[in-house]
């Protein structure tokens, strides 16, 4: 079976001398749900830019399914479908132009291209939308047009820079949902994104990239497994605590505390130990940032932008 | 490369279309100023200074101007339609919408040409009619006329297509038709026959492409030129072979376009 999306020894100078990219390699298998980590600057969007074209790579080879973009660039971005990062129709277009437009640039017109148009755009909420100018919308709806714009020649693969960013839970959530959907009906996805808890629930393989290069890529399931504690965060009754050393806990606040458990401990042990001290704990809930140690454990600590990627995500 | 043919025709048409629905969108700034500056030469050097001036080439002073500012008002409309459109694709990013589509860079050079040909001709049709308010005109040669017009407008879209390419900001479309398009325009004997100037400046005017334009639209409709009908012909095909064949391989390497 040919892969998805096939990435061999990938290098990309800029024009300024930069080095973006440093020669990666990356394999998406077809139907696969990818998630592309890394912190700002990794080379992320560079590297989703090559796929389509916006970006001349420097070296190296990527496949698109059975086509060499080298050979047939034509036939390999008809099976993508992209979501870019930024904001990138014109913004005096009305939705439905945007899209059925898109729909004339992949070969599809009339009926077909009318009807896929209300399609996508009631698929991702926008109908009511469909006459507004385009610069109206606000930041969510307009990332929810690119999606009905990138889907309108239903790609085989589609490709989300993150599509989240800037989007509110409800509507991330209901995004989340929708793009586990067509996943399950085939579409096979690939997305950035800084929230690492949209890539643990959703992808199954991960990759994460740093300074231009690989430095992890394998199952979200083998790469949580590689994790040695769990954290979790107990309310605890407002008196000011004072734990024994070896629980591993940090206050957060004069009611909360957060304690890191070894895995494969019992947490039996770590209540008793709370229960000698007097400490009463009003209730529990995972820390859900498992993946965001590992990321920082993968990625160079002195990244200026790791603040930005461990933003907290168990709200 | 594949070339889907049925692919790239439509879209082809889609950009066309969606070139042409933009100019008559916002026609208070593509199709009415055109108007009112040639009506305001009609009625300036036609009308009032005209009639001092008397005959220009053995025929009234207005019918000898009109086709030379239908023709200029094409020059200017099929140009700035496609710098300007192209340029705020590139400038708002919504030319990558196209680029990451299977569609062929040939067609996206045709697409763009095509909308500022429909804007020249479009622009072109409407400052003819305004002119037969102020002048006879009488067609001459419609065949000349129509050809003429057509190859003028494609060849000023691909210059604005060129222009656009090269251009980072905005101030960079506005060089070209400010520096190079007004004055070769204005020189290219829109206003005089050529015969009037001293045998020097006759032949400088004959570096100007502009004058053979100005010259072969004039024959549509007067049946007379300074220049010879078919040099000017070899002259526009010329230029427009060579700015197609300039903007289809700046395209193709990604000038301006791709990083
Ligand atoms: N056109 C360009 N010219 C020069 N350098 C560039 C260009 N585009 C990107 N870069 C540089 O390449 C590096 C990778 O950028 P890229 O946009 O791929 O990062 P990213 O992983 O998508 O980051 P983010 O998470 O912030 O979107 C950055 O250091 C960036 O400054
Ligand atoms: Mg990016």
């Amino acid at each position: 079976m040919t892969s998805a999306i096939r990435i061999r020894d990938l290098k990309k100078t800029y024009s300024d001398g930069f080095e973006a990219l440093k020669g990666i390699d990356l394999t998406v298998e077809d139907g696969d749900f990818f998630a592309l980590l890394g912190p700002n600057g990794a080379g992320k969007s560079t590297t989703i830019g090559i796929l389509c074209s916006l970006v001349n790579k420097t070296s190296g080879s990527v496949n698109i399914f059975d086509t060499d973009i080298d050979i047939d660039f034509a036939k390999a971005k008809s099976y993508l479908g992209i979501v870019p990062q930024e904001v990138n129709f014109s913004v005096f277009e009305k939705p439905w132009q945007i899209v059925q437009q898109q729909a004339g640039y992949y070969g599809l017109e009339g009926s077909v291209a009318a009807e896929r148009t209300e399609l996508y755009l009631r698929k991702l909420g926008l109908w009511e939308k469909r006459d507004s100018i385009s610069r109206t919308l606000s930041g969510g709806q307009k990332r929810r047009l690119m999606i009905a714009r990138a889907l309108i020649h239903q790609p085989r693969v589609l490709i989300l820079d993150e599509p989240t960013a800037g989007v509110d839970i409800e509507i991330r959530r209901t995004m989340w949902d929708f793009l586990k959907q067509i996943n399950e009906q085939g579409t096979t996805i690939v997305l950035t994104t800084h929230y690492l808890e949209e890539a643990e629930n959703m992808c199954r393989n991960i990759a994460i990239i740093d300074h231009g290069s690989v430095v992890h890529d394998s199952s979200m399931r083998a790469l949580l497994r590689g994790l040695k504690t769990e954290t979790y965060v107990l309310d605890v009754e407002c008196e000011a605590v004072a734990l024994a050393p070896e629980l591993h806990w940090r206050n957060r606040d004069a009611c909360s505390i957060e304690i890191d458990v070894p895995k494969g401990e019992a947490l039996n042990d770590t209540f008793s130990r709370l229960k000698q001290q007097g400490i009463k704990v009003t209730s529990m809930r995972n820390k859900s940032n498992r993946l965001e140690q590992l990321f920082l454990g993968l990625v160079d600590d002195n990244t200026s932008s790791s603040s930005e990627i461990t933003g907290e995500t168990d709200k | 490369m594949s070339f889907n043919k049925p692919l790239n025709w439509i879209a082809l048409k889609t950009l066309t279309t969606k070139e042409v629905v933009r100019f008559t969108r916002i026609w208070q700034q593509t199709i009415l100023p055109p108007v009112i500056t040639t009506t305001l030469y009609f009625i300036i050097f036609g009308n009032l200074i005209g009639p001092r001036i008397g005959k220009m080439g053995g025929f009234d002073y207005m019918d000898f101007i009109v086709p030379g500012l239908i023709l200029m008002a094409v020059i200017t409309n099929s140009y700035a339609n496609v710098a300007s459109s192209f340029f705020s694709a590139k400038f708002q990013s919504s030319i990558e919408e196209l680029l990451v589509t299977p569609t062929a860079n040939i067609t996206i050079l045709l697409g763009y040409i095509a909308g500022g040909v429909a804007r020249g001709i479009m622009v072109g049709v409407v400052v003819t009619l305004v002119s037969l308010f102020f002048s006879k005109l009488q067609i001459y040669n419609l065949t000349v006329l129509v050809s003429i017009i057509i190859l003028t407008s494609t060849l000023f879209a691909l210059g604005g297509f060129t222009n656009a390419l090269f251009a980072k900001k905005f101030d960079d479309i506005s060089i070209v038709p400010t520096f190079i398009l007004t004055p070769f325009t204005y020189l290219g004997g829109v206003f005089y026959s050529i015969k009037l100037l001293p045998d020097v400046w006759q032949t400088v005017s004959h570096l100007n492409p502009v004058l053979y334009m100005i010259n072969a639209f004039r024959y549509g409709f007067l049946g007379v030129s300074d220049i010879s009908l078919w040099t000017s012909y070899t002259i526009i095909i010329g230029f427009i072979i060579a700015l197609f064949l300039i903007n289809l391989r700046l395209i193709s390497t990604g000038y301006g376009l791709r990083s």
